[in-house]
């Protein structure tokens, strides 16, 4: 019994003693630290991906706390509804920010990118993109091997075996960037997810990275970008640049109409919706037909031309002859009252005269007849 | 005989010098070469003639893209082409000048004849200027442009030179086959590196497989006094430059410190050759030996050819390439790159083109380590590679600092010694990048705070005074 009391008294003690220095080290050493840096990080995922720029999430709380404004200070994992709680606990508006998601701009998988070398070193893009240019003629597209998704720590991309490039899970996805860093190519990009039509993010870009010339291009990779700018003179907002062979479409000006999606002739223009029926692009024998259709149109044209002069020159000469007929009409119009007098003239000439011949036959009859009778 | 070797670690790869009995042979002047622009360790060289140009052998195609660059010279005669894009060994996209070849006419400037010049008229400063203009670089692979090496900084000062005629590498020959051509001058440009350097002492290190070039050599030495033959037991790596000077002077270049911190300056046997047409002919670096090896290669070879040939056309030269080559790499089997594609031309700084049928190509499955430690027994720098692999994998980066990741001469020889056949260098080399990508970056940091408080004291200096 004794012998549990010291042992209580000395723990006892020893505990006060140990408290007392605590209490006084606490005291003495006690850094200030704004109430609400706490209360922020407790909003905040605490994933401490660094997608924010900042070391962790308690940086990012730090940083959000001493900012004057929440412009540029984004939690890609929390995105807008985190920043409004976190707006709310310093009383500041959250910075507007368009949602983000990481994009694979390679779509040269295995059927398009034909290897024509084998490696063997140690399975990582990082040592393979310093041994070599890849496996693929390509020396700008995705390796492979996976750097990406070792580096996500959101479980959201993926190699696609079949095709033998990372696919991102536009659900699983918050743009924190730790691919972007990871791939030595610099094929990912964060991009705006896009304006969200019946439920869909509408986005377009190019995915491909290849700055080679069109023929090397096209010869490495049937899917590479060849810099022949059809995309850009189809695009009506100015969105699409072409530098090195290779085009480049602005998610800041792209309204994501899909105009351009049609019009790449190796589609590598790739979108999230169904895109606008290209304009029917005539096949060869088609083009033919279609030439030979303008031709005929065109006889058509020249014969319908021909046949309008002939019309014009026979109205013409129509237009005369009535002319003519109408002139020999007037002539006659003129002339016939002028031939009827005189046929009148002459009538009544003829008729004095046969009636003075009728009555001086009468006369002589009458006269033969009285000297009958007589 | 005297051998010596370097110290610490080593591993003895089998030799395969196939084409060590095959004399220099003079390869065929292609139709058309394409000389690419970064032929030198450092900033690439920029073209500067035109489509359309006519250009003779010797003519300047190439200048300086900065401090450490050098002049790149045209290897034929003909009209430039085109300034295009072509695959370096690696595969990577560099410039290159297409040159169609019409004759071979030379610059009028250089000396063709064969006849050796021994008197040296130029002075030290005349000498580097000259090796600066003839475009020279280190010819042992890594081609430092050799007028930069030969400019140590004042601080250090050379007491020997020390030619490296090792060629430790397996299967290559050309340094062997161009000791046995050109020994006499190869001794003159040993001359020329001493002068230019200001010492009296010359060691030749020859490993004691090539005891026909250490015998010539030991007999046309007697008549230049200050250089001799060191014959060196065989041992990969004693042609890296740390290990070659540890073996000849038994000094050790401090970690981290220049090779020069020993006063020993090593070149290159091929340099020394180069050098001595530069100087005593006037003739710029247009050609070199390139040895053509392999197993399954019908006719391994060491041919004299101009840079700018395809590879292409060496290796038919060389019988063509077989049936089962599982690998072209450009320089020897264990330092060498494999090449992606065999669509790339010769560069100054390409010693071999070994190929590996597809059995041996392969590296085979790699599996745990078992903390056996022949990689630390292997490493010449005295490093720990099973550790420095995982930290640099792990992104470790301050611990890989703290085991002295940048001490890595990426020779190889752990992962050659690995029972287990882990991709050691590999992850090094990796690691080792970054490394040393982070020290500058801390160096650079330090000057600056340096340069900064430098003029904010000049500033309190003169404020007084004004007053």
């Amino acid at each position: 019994m004794n012998l549990i009391l010291i042992a209580l008294i000395v723990l006892g003690v020893i505990g006060a003693i140990g408290a007392l220095v605590l209490h006084v080290v606490a005291k003495k050493f006690y850094v200030y630290e704004d109430p609400r840096v706490g209360q922020v990080e407790e909003v905040l995922p605490g994933a401490n991906c660094g997608g924010c720029g900042f070391p962790g999430c308690h940086g990012m709380a730090d940083a959000c706390v001493k900012a004057s404004s929440l412009d540029g200070l984004m939690c890609p994992v929390g995105g807008a509804d985190v920043m409004a709680k976190v707006a709310g606990i310093l009383g500041m508006e959250a910075g507007a920010a368009d949602p983000k998601l990481a994009v694979v701009r390679c779509n040269g998988d295995t059927c398009a990118r034909p290897k024509r070398a084998v490696y063997d070193g140690a399975k990582s893009c990082a040592v393979a993109n310093a041994t070599f240019a890849g496996e693929t003629g390509c020396v700008f597209g995705c390796i492979g091997l996976g750097d990406c998704v070792e580096a996500c720590q959101f479980d959201a991309i993926h190699i696609n075996e079949e095709r033998g490039l990372p696919e991102v899970d536009a659900d699983k996805c918050v743009a924190c960037g730790a691919c972007v860093k990871a791939c030595p190519k610099l094929v990912i990009e964060l991009r705006k997810k896009g304006r969200v039509v019946q439920g869909n993010a509408r986005r377009v870009w190019v995915e491909c990275i290849n700055k080679d010339k069109g023929g090397v291009a096209m010869k490495n990779c049937k899917n590479a970008c060849i810099g022949c700018g059809k995309c850009q003179k189809v695009c009506k907002f100015d969105a699409i640049t072409i530098e090195n062979n290779l085009s480049y479409i602005d998610p800041e000006k792209c309204k994501a109409c899909g105009m351009c999606v049609n019009e790449c002739p190796t589609h590598a223009i790739h979108c999230t919706f169904t895109p606008p029926a290209p304009k029917p692009k005539p096949a060869p024998a088609e083009k033919a037909a279609e030439k030979a259709a303008v031709a005929t149109t065109k006889v058509a044209e020249a014969k319908e031309a021909v046949k309008e002069a002939v019309a014009a020159k026979v109205e013409e000469v129509k237009a005369n002859v009535v002319e003519a007929q109408k002139a020999v009409a007037a002539k006659v119009d003129e002339v016939k009252p002028k031939v009827e007098a005189k046929v009148e003239e002459v009538v009544s000439d003829l008729k004095e005269k046969a009636s003075a011949v009728v009555s001086d036959i009468k006369e002589k009859v009458d006269e033969v007849k009285t000297s009958k009778k007589d | 005989m005297n051998m010596k070797t370097f110290k610490l670690g080593g591993v003895h790869p089998a030799a395969n010098k196939l084409s060590d009995k095959a004399p220099v042979e003079v390869a065929a002047v292609p139709a058309e070469v394409a000389i690419p622009m970064a032929q030198n360790l450092g900033a690439p060289s920029k073209p500067c003639v035109q489509k359309g140009d006519k250009v003779k052998v010797g003519t300047v195609i190439g200048e300086p893209g900065g401090f450490l660059s050098s002049f790149v010279h045209s290897s034929v005669s003909g009209t430039v082409t085109k300034v295009d894009n072509v695959h370096d060994a690696t595969g990577k996209n560099v410039p290159a000048v297409f040159i169609k070849v019409e004759g071979d006419e030379w610059e009028e400037s250089i000396d063709r004849s064969t006849e050796l010049k021994k008197d040296i008229s130029l002075d030290k400063q005349q000498i580097i200027d000259k090796v600066k203009e003839m475009g020279i670089v280190g010819m042992g692979g890594a081609t430092f442009p050799t007028q930069v090496k030969l400019t140590p900084p004042p601080a250090f000062k050379p007491e020997v030179v020390i030619i490296n005629a090792v060629e430790c590498e397996p299967y290559l020959t050309s340094d062997h086959s161009l000791m046995l051509a050109h020994a006499e001058e190869i001794l003159v440009g040993v001359e020329i590196l001493k002068k230019a350097m200001g010492v009296t002492k010359a060691i030749i290190g020859i490993e004691a497989n090539k005891p026909d070039a250490i015998a010539l050599m030991e007999e046309k030495a007697k008549g230049y006094p200050g250089t001799t033959i060191q014959p060196l037991k065989l041992k990969y790596p004693q042609g890296g430059e740390k290990q070659l000077i540890n073996a000849c002077i038994g000094k050790e270049v401090p970690s981290g410190g220049l090779p020069i911190a020993t006063g020993a300056l090593v070149q290159n046997v091929g340099t020394a050759f180069a050098v001595y047409e530069a100087v005593q002919k006037n003739k710029p670096l247009i050609e070199r030996i390139v040895t053509v090896t392999g197993k399954s290669l019908a006719k391994p070879s060491n041919f004299l050819a101009r840079v700018g040939t395809p590879i292409a056309a060496l290796i038919e030269a060389a019988g063509g390439l077989p049936e089962d080559t599982g690998k072209v790499i450009s320089g020897g089997p264990m330092m060498g790159k494999a090449m992606p594609a065999v669509d790339s031309y010769m560069v100054k700084g390409c010693s071999g083109i070994l190929i590996m049928p597809n059995e041996e190509a392969r590296r085979k499955e790699a599996s745990p380590c078992i903390r056996c430690a022949k990689c630390v027994n292997a490493c010449p720098m005295g490093l720990s590679p099973y550790i420095l692999s995982k930290y640099s994998q792990k992104g470790m980066l301050d611990k890989a600092e703290e085991e002295r990741v940048y001490d890595c001469i990426e020779c190889g020889s752990c992962s050659f010694s690995c029972p287990a056949n882990r991709p050691l260098l590999d992850w090094i080399r990796q690691g080792k990048g970054k490394v040393m990508g982070i020290l500058r970056a801390r160096a650079a940091e330090a000057k600056a705070k340096a340069d900064a408080a430098k003029a904010a004291a000049e500033a309190k200096s003169e404020a007084p005074a004004k007053a």
